[in-house]
């Protein structure tokens, strides 16, 4: 069993919802693994199964070698978890709740003092230590979510959505200190519903969808597949959506989505959009729109199952005007 | 670390709490000195003929109705670390499954003894006197104990099925005030109309009063001391297993 995390079949059931349906994963050390997909698809029920706070009711996982749920005990000594929200104590200060994790952990008096000095500095929260969480910022809160997780310095981390609610700053913040964990010889295994962030932070990705794996690869292979950028254009004519359609078509080689009174189509060459413009140009066509952006996990979605995921796009998702 | 050092650790993280949110404190700690004071006031001539007389007969009574008030703070607590994953949070811990519970239990006695010394005190400055041995303070805070004790379980299960800690407190004091009120905290039972009259008298509150009234003043301590005890027996044996069941069960579903 060299695999830091692995799982067979997970399959879970909460009344007439199947919210997994068998998975499979399987996560080499050292390595961040993007577990992708919209709200409902299933990724806090696979973490939380892996975290042993939720028993399969079919299939069988192990984490750092030991199986979730007949070794249940020993899996905790080994992982950190970190919670959609922030789960640590709004009444007691950040230092306190670090103090708290390092004493539940074993940590002497003394010990657990200077490790939860040790984790506010490196996380940056050392002038806000000394006061309630309930006063902090969605960012530092996250922040201290993260370090709390960390106090006994576990091998593997789960982090189930770390960044949604946060703002492009906090975010990349909070990026920045995952990637320097990863360096450190973490293993990571990431949900997140931004294919932006599972794009930059791991080495491996897999989507999921009403509990079942519809694609993986690593970053490069998925987007391989989805064409990676997609071509936005709405005329500011509606009764021209029907000219414009044909000359995306035959430029792109593929039929784009309408979308009320959008086209929408997988584009992977940048050289698509000049020939575009020309044609429009040339037909006489105004766009009232027409961009270039980064695929979103949307566009996966769409691709893999002809379906949109319900899924807001991130505050900061590049957009490319021609 | 033993299971038990979690326990206190947990329990000391449940007072921390204080420290950082005074009015809970002010909640528990002033509100029953007000009850004590304004009944005290207000009712004492004519229900005992004296205030003197109705501060022996209302004091055990106050504690014993703020000892069913303060048991609501395990529910909120719990519904709180549920509903903001911290209870998560210690699950994913390699601590005593059980600990959590019985960390926050546990500062719950801690803070109900706090309020019976301090509501003690209180009535000590108003002129209160003790009719019986000090032994008796003790065996009070001792029965008292037990029935919050009990109490915590019934806290428990509310503090699992509340959608939020909101509604736990709205829980608490819509059903905890009819059964604090009937009872014989503020008046003796024999001026009540007979058909309350039997359910006063079986009320835990009305037996945890006299005996306590007892244990501080003189008078029957053991008839209402055991009868306290099978309450506290019943509510446990019912209320424990039925907590946890839920509980896991609420665990189980997210």
């Amino acid at each position: 069993m060299d695999d830091a995390i692995r799982a067979e079949g997970l399959v879970k059931q909460f009344g007439a919802t199947r919210a997994l349906d068998g998975i499979d994963l399987s996560v080499p050390r050292g390595t961040v693994f993007g577990l992708l997909g919209p709200n409902g698809a299933g990724k806090t029920t696979a973490v939380r199964i892996l975290a042993t706070l939720l028993a399969p009711d079919a299939g069988q996982a192990w984490v750092d070698g030991f199986d979730v749920v007949t070794e249940a005990a020993t899996v905790r000594s080994r992982i950190g978890l970190t919670g959609q929200y922030a789960s640590v104590d709004e009444k007691l200060t950040g230092r306190e709740n670090l103090i708290l994790i390092a004493r539940l952990l074993g940590f002497s008096r003394r010990d657990a003092r200077a490790r939860a000095g040790e984790l506010l500095a490196e996380f940056g929260l050392e002038d806000a230590a000394h006061r309630p969480v309930q006063t902090y910022s969605g960012g530092m809160r996250r922040r201290l979510d993260l370090a709390a997780s960390l106090v006994g310095q576990p091998r593997i981390l789960f982090l189930d959505e770390p960044t949604t609610g946060l703002d492009p700053r906090a975010r990349l913040d909070l990026w920045n200190l995952i990637r320097q964990l990863v360096a450190q010889g973490t293993t990571v295994l990431l949900t997140t519903q931004y294919l932006e962030e599972a794009d930059s932070l791991a080495d491996e990705i897999v989507v999921i969808d009403q509990g079942r794996v519809i694609a993986s690869g690593t970053s490069d292979q998925l987007k391989a597949r989805i064409g990676g950028q997609t071509l936005v254009l709405a005329p500011e004519q509606e009764s021209d959506l029907a000219t414009a359609l044909s000359i995306v078509t035959e430029i792109v080689g593929r039929e784009p989505e309408v979308d009320g009174a959008r086209l929408q189509v997988p584009a992977s060459d940048p050289a698509l959009v000049p020939a575009v413009v020309r044609r429009l140009d040339e037909s006489g066509i105004v766009a009232r729109e027409l961009t270039l952006r980064g695929a979103s996990l949307d566009d996966v979605f769409l691709t893999l199952t002809g379906r949109h995921a319900s899924v807001e796009t991130p505050a900061d998702d590049a957009e490319v005007a021609p | 670390m033993s299971s038990l050092q979690q326990t206190l650790t947990l329990a000391w993280r449940s007072l921390l709490q204080l420290r950082r949110n005074p009015w809970e404190l002010m909640d528990f700690s002033i509100q029953p000195i007000l009850f004590l004071l304004l009944f005290l006031y207000v009712f004492g001539g004519a229900v005992a003929g004296s205030t003197a007389a109705y501060l022996d007969f209302i004091l055990p009574g106050v504690i014993v109705m703020n000892l069913v008030f303060v048991t609501v703070y395990v529910g909120h607590g719990l519904n709180t670390d549920l509903t903001r994953g911290v209870f998560d949070r210690f699950r994913a811990l390699p601590i005593a499954r059980w600990s959590p519970l019985a960390g926050r239990i546990l500062a719950d006695m801690v803070k109900q003894a706090w309020c019976v010394l301090l509501l003690l005190v209180v009535g000590f400055l108003l002129g209160f006197r003790l009719g019986a041995p000090v032994s008796g303070v003790l065996v009070m805070l001792a029965l008292l104990l037990v029935f919050a004790f009990a109490m915590s379980w019934i806290m428990v299960l509310v503090g699992v099925v509340a959608r939020d800690p909101e509604h736990v407190q709205l829980f608490g004091f819509t059903a905890l005030f009819p059964v604090t009120f009937l009872s014989n905290v503020f008046v003796p039972l024999d001026t009540l109309p007979p058909f309350i009259r039997a359910v006063v008298a079986a009320n835990p509150v009305s037996l945890l009063a006299e005996a306590s009234r007892g244990l501080l003043s003189g008078g029957p301590v053991l008839e209402p001391a055991l009868w306290s005890l099978v309450w506290a027996g019943t509510i446990t044996v019912v209320f424990a297993p039925l907590s946890l069941w839920a509980l896991n069960r609420r665990l189980a579903r997210s």
